[in-house]
């Protein structure tokens, strides 16, 4: 065992990291402000990325990405989730389910990804399908040769700077002995579709500029080549290529709760209140302890679940472990952080109340606390027949 | 043509230096270290020199603990093609620096030298001169641009009160100052490449070079907190107080 970075993977972090100080953090607060990126800032943090060659760094070199494994993408990840996800979104990791492109898609949506010249967002959710994804009642129906689909999602982020958005659809339904149960296909739908349309979504309290939305399908008709994957193939390619986004989640948490944490020890050690630093007093001193012990597990939690997706270990236990681990520490951090910084800390002209509203959306994406704790318990359960 | 460059692990400059309570030094354990940013921007103007088509080979050197190694890899992942990791868990003043590197200068054959003005953390100015007049070689310091003609290296220097252009015949030994240009990142394939860059270890001893300190360090301190200004009523008053009190008139 070795839990030391190699060099190459030092300095995978040292360059993220600088990246994000030089290009993402100047602009953290303008962009949280007025809740939206300057088209030009974008199209810069995308070139910067793309020249020192971090773009689709999470793809595979044969088709042109960087080729990272899973264990150093998360600390990619790790880093640029320090940073504003309004603007980290720019530093180009297209979604890993492209890979399952085929054919003349490989060129339409695959490449182009890559290469950063058309953007991908993924749609699942709707209205009334969150956590239960199966339950969804956007769906398509076979006409002629095309898939004719009525319905919507929302909450689906970065739609609004997307080009395409690989989007999940009921296709039917089958019997089970557990009843009926909906048949799901993966389709790869363009911006400029007829019958469907990107709409604003609704206003967050956390990570403003980075926008959610609203899609909507009226007789969308789309021909059989742009289904991604099998027809009714839509859950065995979730599992196959988006089992390990929790991770992503995980990861930038762990990173930004570090950030929050290494700007307030400084300020305990500095801030003096009736006669001497603040971090002098137990009562500041513990909290200072415990943040840091929790911040290092759910970084651990995190680069173990990474790595056991690379030695190709069973990792959905462990990656819903990070997952609810590293968000819920970091709600707990930047709590903290605001609370010993006193009155200053709610106010903008410091970043914490930003890290704190930022924070409470990671609890809730990517499934739930909950559906995590429901992950857990039922690898631990099913087993003894429970 | 070959381009020698220096690169220096030092104290990562956005940490804040904290003096060892023994007074011995500055605390350097457990601490982030980093390349020195002049040396940063030497390594980057030999690769524009490069791409430019002016230079064929970088070569980064580095002089330190086996640390160090890891500053050579980070010159390497900006684009240096090898590197030399003189070995010394000694603290080599700039005399002693300089002779090592005239040493590794007669057997590289480099054309030109680039190194960064200084280290931030002697802060000592003097490596690049002291290479120069032992190799007897021209020199450069300070400079803020570089064009390079044939034999001749045209450059701009950031002196006192203004730019001073001068043509240095070449080789010679450039140090580089903030303003020559601002340096990349290490890019995701080069990183890749790194580790299969040759990394030549020299243990210090066998260059046959006397870096023995010519120096004591006597004491550490840290500089003395800022007082608190006064407001002066009158010219005749600030005249008197810096004649008088701070002495510096
Ligand atoms: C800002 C933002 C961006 C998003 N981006 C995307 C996107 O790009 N693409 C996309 O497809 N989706 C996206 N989502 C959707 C996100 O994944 C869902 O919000 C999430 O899965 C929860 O679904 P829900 O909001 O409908 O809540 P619900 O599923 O309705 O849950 C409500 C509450 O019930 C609990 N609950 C539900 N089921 C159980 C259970 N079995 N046991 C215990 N508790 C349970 C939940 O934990 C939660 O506390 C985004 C959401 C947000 C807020
Ligand atoms: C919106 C707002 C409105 C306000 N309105 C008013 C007002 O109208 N009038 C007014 O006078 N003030 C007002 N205040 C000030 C408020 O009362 C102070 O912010 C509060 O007393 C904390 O002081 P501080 O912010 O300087 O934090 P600090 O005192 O610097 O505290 C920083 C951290 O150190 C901790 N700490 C300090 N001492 C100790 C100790 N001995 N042991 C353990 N921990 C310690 C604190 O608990 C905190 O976590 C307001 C503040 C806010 C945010």
């Amino acid at each position: 065992m070795n839990f030391g970075l190699t060099d190459e993977q030092q300095l995978i972090v040292d360059t993220v990291r600088s990246f994000v100080e030089n290009e993402i953090y100047p602009f953290e607060a303008e962009v949280d402000k007025a809740g939206e990126v300057p088209h030009e800032l974008a199209q810069s943090i995308m070139q910067r990325c793309k020249d020192i060659g971090f773009w689709a760094c999470n793809m595979p070199e044969s088709v042109g990405g960087g080729g990272l494994n899973h264990l150093d993408f998360t600390l990619v990840e790790r880093e640029l989730g320090r940073s504003s996800m309004a603007l980290n979104h720019f530093f180009g990791r297209p979604s890993n389910i492209l890979m399952a492109c085929e054919g003349e898609q490989i060129e339409k949506y695959l490449m182009p990804a890559v290469r950063g010249e058309r953007f991908d967002a993924l749609a699942m959710t709707e209205p009334d399908a969150g956590s239960d994804v199966r339950g969804m009642k956007c769906s398509a129906k076979l006409d002629g040769g095309d898939w004719v689909v009525n319905g919507s999602k929302h909450f689906i982020s970065h739609a609004n700077v997307a080009d395409f958005v690989i989007t999940f659809i009921a296709t039917g339904e089958e019997d089970t002995p557990r009843g009926k149960k909906k048949k799901i296909t993966c389709f790869l739908v363009d911006r400029d579709t007829p019958g469907f349309d990107i709409l604003p979504g609704y206003n967050s309290v956390s990570h403003r500029g980075y926008q959610n939305c609203i899609l909507s399908f009226k007789d969308c008709r789309l021909p059989a080549g742009q289904i991604l994957g099998e027809l009714h193939g839509g859950f065995d390619i979730m599992n196959t290529w988006l089992y390990a986004t929790r991770l992503t989640v995980a990861a930038m948490s762990v990173g930004r709760a570090r950030r929050a944490f290494e700007l307030t020890l400084p300020w305990c050690a500095e801030r003096e209140q009736f006669g001497q630093p603040i971090g002098k007093f137990q009562g500041v001193s513990f909290q200072l302890a415990d943040m840091i012990t929790e911040i290092d597990a759910a970084d651990w939690l995190t680069l173990a679940g990474a790595w056991r997706l690379d030695q190709g270990l069973p990792a959905n236990r462990e990656i819903a472990s990070a997952k609810v681990h590293a968000t819920e520490t970091l709600a707990k951090v930047t709590d903290t952080c605001i609370q010993l910084h006193g009155g200053m800390g709610l106010m903008d002209d410091l970043p914490f109340e930003r890290f704190w509203r930022d924070a409470r959306v990671e609890r809730i994406w990517d499934g739930t606390s909950e559906i995590q704790r429901h992950i857990i318990s039922r690898d631990l359960l099913r087993p003894l027949g429970a | 043509m070959k381009i020698l460059v220096t690169c220096k692990r030092v104290l990562d400059p956005y940490v804040k230096a904290r003096v060892k309570a023994d007074g011995t030094g500055v605390n350097l354990d457990n601490v982030k270290m980093a390349m020195n940013p002049f040396d940063e921007i030497a390594i980057e103007e030999a690769i524009r020199m490069r791409e430019a088509g002016k230079a064929d080979e970088i070569v980064a050197v580095s002089i330190g603990a086996a640390k160090t190694e890891e500053t050579l890899r980070t010159a390497l992942a900006m684009g240096a093609d090898r590197a030399v990791h003189v070995v010394t868990e000694d603290d080599i003043e700039p005399l002693g620096v300089a002779k090592v590197l005239k040493s590794l200068v007669e057997s590289e054959q480099p054309g030109l030298v680039i190194m960064g003005k200084q280290a931030i953390d002697g802060d000592s100015n003097q490596a690049g001169q002291m290479l120069a007049a032992l190799l007897g070689w021209a020199q450069g310091t300070n400079v803020s641009n570089v064009e390079l003609d044939g034999d001749t290296a045209n450059i701009t220097r950031e002196i006192d009160g203004g730019l001073e252009r001068l043509a240095l015949k070449m080789p010679c030994v450039l140090t580089s100052d903030l303003r020559l240009n601002e340096p990349r990142y290490a890019s995701l394939p080069n990183i890749m490449k790194a580790k299969k860059k040759p990394m030549d270890k020299k243990p210090i001893d066998e260059l046959g070079v006397d870096t023995a300190p010519r120096q004591t360090l006597v004491s550490v301190s840290e500089p003395p907190p800022r007082a608190a200004g006064v407001k002066v009523a009158s010219v005749d008053e600030l005249v008197d107080k810096l004649k008088n009190e701070a002495q510096v008139i």
